[in-house]
Order: C-alpha cells, then structure tokens, then sequence
C-alpha cells in the first residue's frame, strides 16, 4: 500500500513538475550510459533531483537514486515519506560529529545494488551570486572508490527563478536540463585536480544566463 | 444541423483535405530526397505538418465544445506564452509575487472577464490596473537594481500573451445582428488567414525567394514571400466571406489588414529573439519551435481585427 501512494507521489510530483516548468532534457551526443552511473549536479532548489529524475528515461529512472541530506529529509513524516519512501534518496548526514555512518560507505553499497545516483557535490543550495560553488571531496572520494564508474554532469538551468529560497509559490518558466558526456577519474588523478576537472565539465554545459542581452 | 455548424464542417472539411494534401507531399518528398532522414528542411517541414494536424485538432476540439472550450484553450495558450516570455527576461527575486499574480490572478482573471462577457473591465484590466498595481507589488521588496527594466518586460509580456492573445476569444462576445451563434466562425477566420499567411509566406518564400526583406532581423523573409504570401493570403480571405458577416471584397480587406500586421508582428517578435540571443521562444510545438513562434502573427493582428469588427459591424 505504501508503494502503491509513493509511486502515485511521485507521478503527481513529476507531473507537477513538467506542468510548471514545461522542462526539457538536453542529451549529450553520447547518449547516456546504461550502466549505473553518478550523475552530478548543480543545485540551487529542493527541486533539482525531480527535475534531473522526471527527465530520465524511465528505465534509468528507475535505478536512480538522489543523494541528500538526512537533516532535512527526516525532519518531518511527510519529508520522510518523500524522501525515503517516494524518491528512495540514499539520505546521509552532513554533519561529521553527529553521523554514525559514513557517507561515501553508503553510496558505494547503493552503487554496488545496481542504483545509479544523483549527486550535487556542492554539498548545499547555492544561494550565492557565483554560478557553481566549490566541491565537497565527497565526490572524489566515491570515484576512487570505485574507479570504474562513469560521472555524467548534469547542468539545470532556470530551477533557482522558479523558486527561490524562502518563496512557496513557484513562477512558471522553462527548464532546462543538460547532460555532458561521461567521464571517469583518472589513475593518480590528485582530489583538486579531479575536482577541478568535474566543477569545469559541469560549467561547460550552463548557458549564458537568460535575460542577460542589455 | 444548424448554419453555423454546417460552415464549420465544410471549414474542418477543407482544412483536413489540405492538411492530407500536406502530409502526401511532405511524404513523397522524403521518399525521393530524404529516405535516411538526412535532409533537414524536409524533416523540419514534415514536423510541422505532424504538429499542425495536432493543432487543428485540439482547435477542433475546443470549437465543439463551444465557448467554454475555446477559453480555456486560449486560456492555456496565454499561459504558456507568458511562461515563454517571462523566462527570458530580466526578473530578480524581488518580482517574485509580481510574477506569480501574473500568472495565477491576471491570466485567469482576463479570461474569467470574457467568460462573464464584461466587455469594458476586460479591456482596461491589464492596461489600467495590471500596469498600476504590478510595479507596485515589486516595489514593496524595496529592489531598485534596472527596476524599470523589470516592471516594463513584465508588462510587455502581459499585453502580448494574455491582452493581445485574449482578443482571439473575444471575438466570441461581439454581438453581430444576422450572425448569431456563428462568431466561432470569425475566430477561425482571423487563425486561418494569418496562420496560412505564414505558412504561404514561407512557401513562397522557398521557391521564390531572392530578396532579403528584413536581413538584420529574420534572415528567412524575402520581399516575394512576402508578395506572394499577403496577396495568396488576402486572396483566400476574400474566399472565406462566406463563413463571415463580411462580403467578398470586405473579407478581402480585413484578411489584407490582418495579414499585414501578422507579418510585422512576426518582425517585432524576431527582434526580441535576436536581442535575447534566441533562435526560438521555446520547444513546445515540435519543428515549430515554441508557442510565441506561432502565435506572434495571431497575437498582433487579432486586437486589430477584433476593433475593426467591433466598430463597424458589431452592435
């Protein structure tokens, strides 16, 4: 029974979603990969995974997990619900003193069921004026622990105008979602290389920001 | 059956008959000159046909279901224009409840004015009252960053997508002695002219065309499209007298009328597109680009007509 509301939550969610954003996806000449992969993001609303996960086709829908914060996700039965039940988020807690199990543990073993994930390695909305902020080592640490896997960025656009933080009415107004090719980490690839590499291919993919022809 | 209805079937009738004639040719074409989908125009030409029969379909739809129908289809319409609009233009956090009254009271509100047939209200709404009061809500967030800028884009999208756009359904509420119950027909005169004005402009355009019309603004508009598609255009309008109150040589004048300004509309909205560095306004109607793409036309002409029937045919 549980199943049967999440799925229909999340239907609802996604419809709600394509219904205000009218969104549309932008793949990258590769294609996707069809094996597990970690897609990452940039992000800038509570929206963004369902914007990056109604645009997947449902096949890798299906397999895809967003990565967030527990803080958030389990305060409340109806985030929980949504977190855990509808979108079934590998929820991890950010704050290194209170967390009794590691982060990058369990995204390996989400990895290693078969899901792929739906990372935002700024660790936080981005609130700020700069169009990325830095990394969190998070990502880097995944990608050596498991080398072989593909990190496919994914660039959302427009997401932060719908809704800013603090608003609870969303504005319609067209979304974008772009997919850059996949990429993997290179052996004796050092973090702020690796980093840097992952925050350039991200930036690679954002247009110039609308309403910008003054 | 009644008159009205009867127009209307023959309309549908002839419109499917040219739509089939369209989607035979576009099919030949890519036999001959496009088999592995390699030539671009055909392909993009094929698409349009596709997303046309949508479009006249759910036009169809909406007829049938009367007036209702129509309003909430051109309510639609308006909403995703605006949505079009609004996404490239300058806003800041501080236009955030502007831009939702935008979308969830003025656009309900101006067809909600049709619906209950107030015609004098409806017609100063957005230009009066939306033009007063939607600065003022952006002002009380105190963000004076291009707060000209912002309050006048915003206003420019209202009058375009839902002002300028509403006048398409208000045609409905003009009261035509000898035409009652048929003003369903107008509408689909007004969308039918300028729509096959675009469609015969570009046909002319593409075998004719030599002369660069307007080069800094729509690189594909040439002065014999241009000929070709106002005078093939006002010709067939001329030939829709029967479906109007009109006769033959005032249907030929009004289609003339709306033509002219569906073109220029057409102009007004690439020179928005190329300051914003766009090539389409959206991605909704496939091979089309977005709504506003094909709607620009309608939108500019329709006030116009709705006016000049108004004045000199309506009671």
């Amino acid at each position: 029974m549980t199943d049967f509301i999440a799925k229909a939550a999340a239907a609802t969610i996604v419809v709600f979603a394509r219904a205000v954003t009218a969104v549309r996806a932008i793949w990258s000449e590769e294609g996707l990969p069809s094996r597990p992969c970690i897609y990452f993001a940039n992000h800038s609303s509570h929206g963004d995974f369902v914007l990056v996960w109604a645009v997947l086709p449902p096949r890798l829908r299906r397999q895809a997990r967003p990565v967030a914060g527990a803080e958030y996700w389990l305060k409340s039965p109806l985030t929980r619900f949504i977190g855990s039940d509808v979108f079934n988020a590998v929820l991890i807690a950010r704050d290194r003193d209170k967390r009794t199990e590691d982060p990058v543990a369990q995204m390996t073993s989400a990895i290693d069921a078969g899901s792929s994930l739906i990372l935002f390695p700024e660790g936080t909305r981005n609130q700020s004026d700069a169009r990325l902020l830095p990394f969190k080592s998070g990502i880097f640490h995944l990608a050596t622990a498991r080398p072989d896997i593909e990190l496919v960025p994914v660039w959302i656009n427009n997401l932060n105008r719908v809704m800013p933080k603090g608003e609870i009415v969303p504005i319609p107004l067209i979304c974008t979602v772009t997919f850059g090719g996949a990429l993997r980490i290179q052996p004796d690839e050092t973090k702020d290389a690796f980093l840097e590499r992952m925050q350039t291919a991200l930036l690679a993919l954002s247009p110039k920001p609308a309403g910008s022809g003054e | 059956m009644s008159a009205a209805s009867s127009d209307l079937l023959t309309l549908v009738a002839g419109i499917f008959g040219v739509l089939i004639l369209a989607s035979a040719i576009g099919y030949v074409l890519q036999q001959r000159l496009s088999p592995t989908g390699s030539n671009a125009s055909i392909e993009n030409l094929n698409a349009r046909i596709k997303a046309w029969w949508i479009m006249v379909i759910l036009i169809g739809i909406a007829f049938v279901a009367g007036r209702i129908g129509v309003l909430i289809l051109f309510g639609f319409c308006s909403f995703a224009a605006l949505r079009e609009f609004v996404t490239l233009i300058n806003t800041r956090r501080a236009d955030h409840w502007a831009l939702a009254a935008a979308f969830f009271i003025v656009v309900p509100l101006q067809y909600y004015l049709l619906w209950a047939e107030q015609y004098g209200i409806f017609s100063i709404f957005i230009p009066v009252y939306a033009f007063l009061l939607m600065p003022i809500i952006s002002v009380l967030r105190g963000d004076t960053e291009r707060f000209l800028i912002r309050i006048a884009e915003v206003q420019w999208a209202l009058m375009i997508c839902v002002f300028c756009a509403s006048h398409v359904p208000a045609l409905l509420t003009l009261n035509i002695p000898g035409y009652e119950g048929r003003n369903v027909l107008l509408i689909a005169f007004l969308v039918i002219v300028v729509q096959l004005s675009d469609v015969l402009q570009y046909v002319w355009g593409k075998l004719f065309g030599r002369t660069k019309i307007a080069p800094k603004l729509s690189p594909s508009k040439t002065v014999e499209g241009f000929a070709g598609g106002v005078i093939s255009a006002t010709l067939i309008g001329a030939a829709l007298w029967w479906i109007t109150p009109f006769t033959p040589v005032q249907a030929g004048l009004l289609a003339f009328v709306i033509t002219l300004m569906g073109f220029f509309g057409g102009l007004v909205m690439s020179a928005i597109k190329r300051d914003r560095g766009i090539k389409d306004w959206g991605n909704l109607i496939e091979g089309h680009g977005g709504l506003i793409d094909r709607l620009d036309s309608v939108v500019f002409s329709a006030p116009i007509f709705f006016h000049i029937v108004r004045y000199w045919w309506s009671l």
